[in-house]
């Protein structure tokens, strides 16, 4: 009687959990891999192959854009984290209990706002005709108008704005959970600032530092507005690539096998990371 | 001349602010090498605060602190030769046994071979020779305890702080753990301050203790001084059981004085010869439950009667083994403790039962208010 309760209550609880992970993640995914290995022989015919897979290494162009925007990916996740962490230090450990909600706040602000505006956001500021440029026109500094938009830089720059609060997030918590009397533990026993840092504080964040950085990385690979809009057309992200393959040439079977690429190598990047540094993901969850 | 060498620890005048508020308020005091010495006080007294101070996470508003005879004011906490072992104790949780022991070498560089060979002799010493590899969360209480200790005696410390280690154990592993701490403390010889507001604990287990209140040091002493000869009314009411009566002085007989309590009861008490009290000054009187003698009235006593005496009814027995009590209802209705024998027999008090209580003049403490 009791474990028939207990048995209905978990599959009632589970149901939507199962039903969303098979409607939304399985099945289309499924289909993907069915979609991406059908190739097109003639019009409307189609057969069983991996000829789109083989399109994509006999094309310099596609897997030098997945090891780009990989590379920008790892470059992005590592600047928010670098920026991040003395952030969600302040927020979690030195600002006083009343400031640490309100700071906290704001940084959850650019939330509320949609991501294309934020990108608009930057092309006001940053286009040649632009609030920089002209104000630099303006203060004499430059004598003509500099166009700040369409480089590298820039869609780096825009990524980690975009992506920098799902590093601070966790890595508050993380840090909020950590008692003082370990850093001043740290400090007792004679260790100095760098010392207590590196052994201390940055192992107790482990946790929050790898969830932060695998949701940030995931997040800026398969992003696909802000490296478009402040990219431009030489931005090269492989997202872009696949939405090419599905809306413009209209070819589903290779964007299909693109999709599945950037999955499967975002995962390996993901790996690989945790392998290196000897993390695991049972990590991301906190000790004790 | 003073041997200064002889102190590990001396503090003049040490006080600090927050703001307003005054948490520790001039301390001094000198500790000599070796000894174990505890501040015990109430809590919010700022002992926390004056530990802090020691170890170099605040700076005192206005005096000097001088470890082996040298001002540490401007030394950094990591440069100073105190450990801590802080209240929950603030083990790394990342790292295992043998890590937390060996963080504080590494940090003074010292080499591995001679990291391994302290790391494992400090384990003999707390006698966990075993748990090297083991992970923080897979040791008990009092284990934990113990590596918090041997954290910091590895470093050979001059001072080892302590604030209120014992304050997160239950009851049973409390009254091993003082005398755990004890031993500890004779095995390595070093001088140990041990903060506290348990006076079971302080007493048991110090040289000297200083009680503190509102940021003030009230006496510092040996356990049986403060207990037997307080100097302050604060000390008398805080350290042990005692009853106590607020009163008038009446009159001065030599080295007594009488003292009429707010209910009229007639009091003798030896006069102070630090701080002599006058006819007309308000005072409080205090014995101790163990001075008191209760006899049931009308029972013949071998002993004769002494000076002090009260009448009342038991309002009830307390029960507890060796250390059975009696409360008595004295005559303005207050509830007077003394200590009883309960054997059991016939003879014992009961609840409603009429007693005379008395004891001697020189057992009461009396302090001007
Ligand atoms: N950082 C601070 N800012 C302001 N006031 C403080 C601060 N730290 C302590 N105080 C105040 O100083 C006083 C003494 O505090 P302290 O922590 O030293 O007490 P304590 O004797 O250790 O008490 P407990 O036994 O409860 O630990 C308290 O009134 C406390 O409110
Ligand atoms: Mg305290």
């Amino acid at each position: 009687m009791q474990s028939d309760i207990k048995k209905l209550s978990l599959i009632l609880l589970f149901a939507p959990f199962a039903l969303w992970i098979t409607l939304l993640i399985i099945i289309p995914h499924m289909g993907m891999v069915v979609l991406s290995l059908r190739e097109k022989v003639a019009p409307r015919v189609y057969e069983f192959g991996f000829g789109n897979y083989i399109d994509f290494i006999n094309e310099p162009i596609y897997w030098n854009t997945l090891l780009r925007t990989g590379s920008m990916s790892i470059l992005v996740t590592f600047l928010a984290l670098i920026i991040g962490f003395p952030i969600a230090y302040y927020i979690a450990k030195i600002a006083g209990k009343r400031s640490r909600g309100a700071l906290f706040l704001l940084c959850l602000i650019p939330l509320w706002v949609s991501d294309l505006i934020r990108a608009f956001g930057w092309i006001l500021l940053l286009r040649e005709t632009g609030v920089v440029s002209s104000f630099l026109l303006w203060t004499g500094a430059v004598n003509q108008p500099i166009e700040f938009l369409y480089n590298d830089v820039t869609v780096v720059v825009g990524l980690v704005y975009t992506v920098i609060l799902f590093m601070i997030v966790p890595l508050v918590s993380t840090l909020d959970g950590m008692d003082d009397a370990m850093i001043e533990a740290g400090y007792n026993l004679g260790g100095n600032g760098l010392t207590v840092l590196r052994r201390i504080i940055v192992p107790y964040a482990m946790p929050g530092i790898v969830s932060g950085c695998i949701v940030v990385f995931m997040l800026t690979a398969g992003s696909y507005l802000t490296p478009i809009l402040l990219g431009g057309k030489n931005s090269s992200w492989f997202t872009e690539q696949i939405y090419d393959q599905f809306i413009t040439r209209f070819n589903w079977e290779s964007g299909a096998a693109f999709g599945f690429l950037l999955l499967a190598f975002t995962s390996i990047v993901v790996w690989l990371g945790l392998r290196l540094t000897g993390q695991t993901l049972a990590n991301t969850v906190a000790k004790q | 001349m003073e041997n200064q060498e002889a102190f590990d620890l001396e503090c003049t005048g040490v006080s600090k602010e927050f703001g307003t508020v005054q948490a520790v308020d001039d301390v001094s005091f000198n500790i000599p090498s070796g000894s174990f010495f505890s501040i015990l006080g109430p809590s919010g007294c700022g002992k926390t605060t004056l530990m802090r101070m020691i170890a170099g996470f605040e700076n005192p508003s206005a005096g000097d602190i001088r470890i082996k005879g040298k001002s540490v004011l401007n030394t950094p906490p990591n440069k100073r030769n105190v450990k801590m072992v802080f209240q929950h104790l603030a083990l790394f949780p990342m790292m295992n046994v043998y890590e937390n022991i060996a963080y504080g070498l590494k940090c003074i560089g010292t080499d591995k071979a001679t990291i391994e060979a302290k790391v494992r002799d400090v384990l003999d010493r707390i006698s966990l020779p075993d748990v090297a590899e083991r992970e923080i969360h897979q040791l008990s209480g009092g284990q934990k305890q113990r590596i918090a200790i041997a954290r910091c005696m590895v470093l050979d410390p001059d001072v080892l702080l302590l604030d209120e280690p014992l304050g997160a154990l239950d009851l049973k592993l409390r009254e091993a753990m003082k005398i755990e701490l004890k031993l500890l403390q004779h095995q390595f010889n070093t001088t140990f301050i041990y903060i506290t507001h348990d006076q079971s604990e302080a007493l048991v287990m110090s040289d000297h203790v200083a009680i503190m209140n509102e940021g003030r040091f009230e006496q510092i002493g040996r356990p049986e001084e403060l207990y037997h000869k307080p100097t302050t009314a604060f000390v008398a009411g805080f350290v042990g059981d005692s009853n106590r009566w607020s009163g008038k002085v009446v009159a001065l007989n030599g080295d007594r004085v009488q003292i009429t309590t707010d209910a009229g009861q007639a009091l003798w008490c030896p006069q102070r010869a630090a701080a002599p009290l006058s006819v007309g000054q308000s005072a409080d009187v205090f014995i101790r439950p163990e001075f008191i003698q209760a006899v049931r009235k009308g029972a013949q006593t071998g002993a004769a009667g002494q000076e002090n005496a009260i009448e009342g009814r038991v309002d009830s027995v307390l029960f507890n083994g060796a250390n059975s009590r009696v409360l008595v209802r004295g005559p303005s209705g207050e509830l007077i403790e003394a200590d009883v024998v309960v054997t059991g027999g016939t003879d014992d008090l009961r609840a409603g039962d009429d007693v005379r209580l008395d004891w001697p003049v020189a057992q009461s403490m009396c302090f001007a208010t």
